[in-house]
Parts: structure tokens; C-alpha cells; sequence
């Protein structure tokens, strides 16, 4: 029990630390990517490379001024960051990483916890990131934060739901909504979902994007008409939180990807983690790329995508997996 | 029980203590100079115009309501999925029907002009 216990904490410690440092830098290699895109050099001043951007950032951050906004609803303010904070890191507890390893005499699972009904998990505190965008623009007293919070729930929420949609073909396949079993379903390469499921897998994709708001759907911080969007009046680390917000959901995102139809964690030679962290890279690099690609949704168009070309894809997918299955 | 439930709370409550302490730490390494001015919500260098709580477009409220009902859909099909193989060919028909008649309310929708924006 206390062994156990102890195991957990180190587990979450690791987990959360690797997360934390993804974000940081996954923000770097966003920046030097679309930079290099579009033939600049993205950050170089700070270390070599411009490695150590991260932390002059965070230092930064850190010592800047906190500003409420008068007559901005004060607690409502403080723990809207929260609410999109906390979310978009508990959700990669029931991800598996890695095969079972033995470390000091014993045997560890790379997972934080086997949940029976991972999926659920996910999608669950997932739509509660929701929360904390509608009340940070609810109660910032801006209307820029208004209608980009507005804008922004109504997205999440219409793209969620062919975002269940396209698990559910995997879970026909699978048969079951624990992580680790979807993983031991794909055990060779041919036998990764996306052979079976390329329409769930590019529906995924696409809500996937949306969900976090990112181009070509990043309409919530659309900066050219709405300032930042939601975020608009916060300040100092409250403003980074959304941001590290978003990178994380972006990491977990990759990561349900990778579980859902590239086989998790397996492959050819390299170990177990590697593998994984290879193909959660290879998502947030498809991030980015089409980030300097493809240029920004109409609202509209976003609407119209969503409800009249994903949904009923996503319906006809589910019953034609059904019917291979049977 | 303990295995799966305990190394979750660890994770919400890490991920709690982590979000708090940003906000405590920011707000007391952060600079201080309030003055009157910094305090006014930003609307591109001019003074706010009216208030911001405004009368927003109904149509966001319409697409809350679709989501609850095409959500709890998709709610449905969760564990119809998990437990499709033992059904075989009447959880197929069941769910064919379902989604039928859920499709012929989202027509209804889509020609009424519900999920339109103009």
C-alpha cells in the first residue's frame, strides 16, 4: 500500500514535471519552426540556440504586474485560469506511455493510473477546460473577452462532438474503453487502428485541432479582430496559464492520437517511451507545420464545417465501422 | 480500488498545487504600481464604450442546446461500442435505427436554418 503509494507520487512528480517542460518547450520549437517557415531565425540571444528562451520567459512572466480589470467579477477572474489549468494536465493521467519496466527489483507500469474507462475520463475533464474559457471572458468586464469566449465555447462544444464520434470507431474495434487494452489491440503495425479507421483518424485530427484551439480553428484568439480573445485582460502568469493550457491539451491530444491509432507506445527496435515520445513529436511537428500553412477559418465556415460536413461523417463512419465489425 | 483511484487524486491535487502556486507566486513577485488608468479594460486606446456585459446573439445559445442533444448521442454510442460484439446484428439494428431517427431531427435542424450564420 505505501509502496504503492510512494510509487504513485514519483510517478505524477515525473509525469507532471515532463509536461511542464514540454510546454516550455514546445513553445520554443514553435517559435523557431514557423520562424525558419517563414525564412527568419526565431529566437537566438538567449543560450545557444535560443535554448534558454523558455525560462527568460517564464522569469518574466513571473515578475510582471497582476492586473484585475475594474469592476471584473475578482474571484471569478482568479480561478477561470485555474479551471483551464488543471484540466488540460490531469487528463494524461490514464495515458499510457511506456510498457511495464523494472526499476530497482520492481515492476512498473508506465501509466499513472489503468483507468477501466480512460476515454471517458478524457473527453469528461477535457470539456471542462470550457469552463474556465467562458468565465475568463465572462468575467474580465471587456467585450473583446466576451465575444471570444463566447465564440470559443461554442467551437469546443460543436467540435466535441465529432470528437466522440471518431473514438467511437476505435472502441467498436477495440472493445473496450481502457487505454492500455486499446493499446494491446494494436500489436503489430498493421494492426494500428488507422488501417481500419482513416476516416476516424482524420476526423480525430481535424476536432482535435479545433478542440485546442489551434490554426486553422484558433478563431478564439483571433488577434486581428478580437486582441487575444478570452485572455485579452489578463496579465503576468494568469495570461501564461491559459497559455501553458493550451500547450499541454496539445500534448495530451498528440498523445490520445498516438494511443487511439498509431499502437500507443509499440513499435520495431527503439524502447517503449521512445517510440511513444517519437510519435506524440511527430503531431505537435504536424501542429506547427500547418500552423504556417494554412490560413485562419471564417466563423461560418468553422460553424458550418463542424455541424454539416464532421457530424454526419462521423455518424455514416460509425455505422459503416459497425458493419465491418460485424 | 486504491491502485486506480489514488494515483489520480495525486494527479488533481499536483496539478491543483501547481495552478495555485503560479497564481500566489506571480502575485507576489509581481511588480506593483496600480494607478487608475491600467485598471481600464482595453478597447484599443480609447475609453470603454458602454457597458461590456452586453445582449449577445442568440445563436450561441441554440448551438448549446444542439450540442446537449447531439452529446448525449454520442453518450449513447459509448456503451453501445464497448459491448457491440456480444450484440452482433441486433445492436446493429437498434443503433440503425437510433441514429436514424436522430438523423431525421438533424435534417429538420439543418433546413430550418439553425446551424446557418449569415
Amino acid at each position: 500500500m505505501l509502496e504503492q503509494a510512494i510509487i504513485a507520487i514519483i510517478k505524477v512528480a515525473v509525469v507532471l514535471f515532463a509536461i511542464l517542460t514540454a510546454c516550455a518547450y514546445i513553445v520554443w520549437l514553435e517559435r523557431k519552426l514557423v520562424a525558419r517557415m517563414q525564412v527568419r531565425l526565431g529566437p537566438t540571444r538567449v543560450g545557444p540556440f535560443g535554448l534558454l528562451q523558455p525560462l527568460a520567459d517564464a522569469i518574466k512572466l513571473f515578475t510582471k504586474e497582476e492586473i484585475i480589470v475594474e469592476q471584473a467579477n475578482k474571484w471569478l477572474y482568479l480561478v477561470a485560469p485555474l479551471l483551464a489549468f488543471i484540466p488540460a494536465f490531469i487528463t494524461f493521467a490514464v495515458i499510457p506511455f511506456g510498457d511495464t519496466v523494472t526499476l530497482f527489483g520492481r515492476e512498473v507500469e508506465l501509466l499513472i493510473s489503468d483507468f477501466n474507462v480512460g476515454i471517458l475520463f478524457i473527453l469528461g475533464v477535457t470539456s471542462l477546460g470550457v469552463y474556465g474559457v467562458v468565465l475568463a471572458g465572462w468575467s474580465s468586464n471587456s467585450k473583446y473577452s466576451l465575444l471570444g469566449s463566447l465564440r470559443s465555447a461554442a467551437q469546443m462544444i460543436s467540435y466535441e462532438i465529432s470528437l466522440g464520434l471518431s473514438v467511437i470507431g476505435v472502441l467498436l474495434l477495440a472493445g473496450s474503453l481502457s487505454l492500455v487494452d486499446i493499446v494491446k489491440a494494436q500489436g503489430s503495425v498493421s494492426e494500428w487502428f488507422i488501417w481500419k479507421q482513416p476516416v476516424g483518424f482524420f476526423l480525430y485530427l481535424i476536432s482535435a485541432f479545433a478542440e485546442t484551439n489551434r490554426a486553422p480553428f484558433d478563431l478564439p484568439e483571433a488577434e486581428t479582430e478580437l486582441v487575444a480573445g478570452y485572455f485579452t485582460e489578463y496579465s503576468s502568469m494568469k495570461f501564461a496559464m491559459f497559455t501553458i493550457a493550451e500547450y499541454a491539451n496539445m500534448v495530451t491530444v498528440a498523445a490520445l492520437a498516438t494511443t487511439l491509432f498509431l499502437g500507443g507506445w509499440q513499435g520495431p527496435f527503439l524502447p517503449p517511451v521512445v517510440w511513444f515520445l517519437v510519435k506524440v513529436m511527430f503531431f505537435i511537428f504536424l501542429y506547427i507545420w500547418v500552423r504556417a500553412t494554412l490560413p485562419r477559418f471564417r466563423y461560418d465556415q468553422l460553424m458550418r464545417f463542424g455541424w454539416l460536413v464532421l457530424l454526419p461523417v462521423g455518424l455514416v463512419n460509425v455505422l459503416v465501422t459497425a458493419l465491418a465489425v460485424l | 480500488m486504491f491502485e486506480t483511484y489514488f494515483p489520480l487524486a495525486v494527479m488533481i491535487a499536483a496539478a491543483t498545487v501547481i495552478g495555485v502556486g503560479q497564481l500566489v507566486l506571480s502575485h507576489l513577485l509581481g511588480r506593483k504600481s496600480k494607478s487608475p488608468k491600467k485598471l481600464i479594460p482595453y478597447e484599443c486606446g480609447v475609453d470603454p464604450v458602454g457597458s461590456a456585459r452586453e445582449r449577445f446573439p442568440v445563436k450561441y445559445y441554440l448551438i448549446a442546446m444542439l450540442f446537449i442533444i447531439f452529446d448525449i448521442e454520442v453518450v449513447f454510442l459509448f456503451p453501445w461500442a464497448v459491448v457491440y460484439k456480444q450484440l452482433a446484428l441486433f445492436g446493429f439494428i437498434e443503433m440503425a435505427i437510433f441514429i436514424f431517427i436522430l438523423f431525421v431531427g438533424y435534417v429538420y435542424i439543418v433546413k430550418k436554418g439553425a446551424l446557418l450564420w449569415e
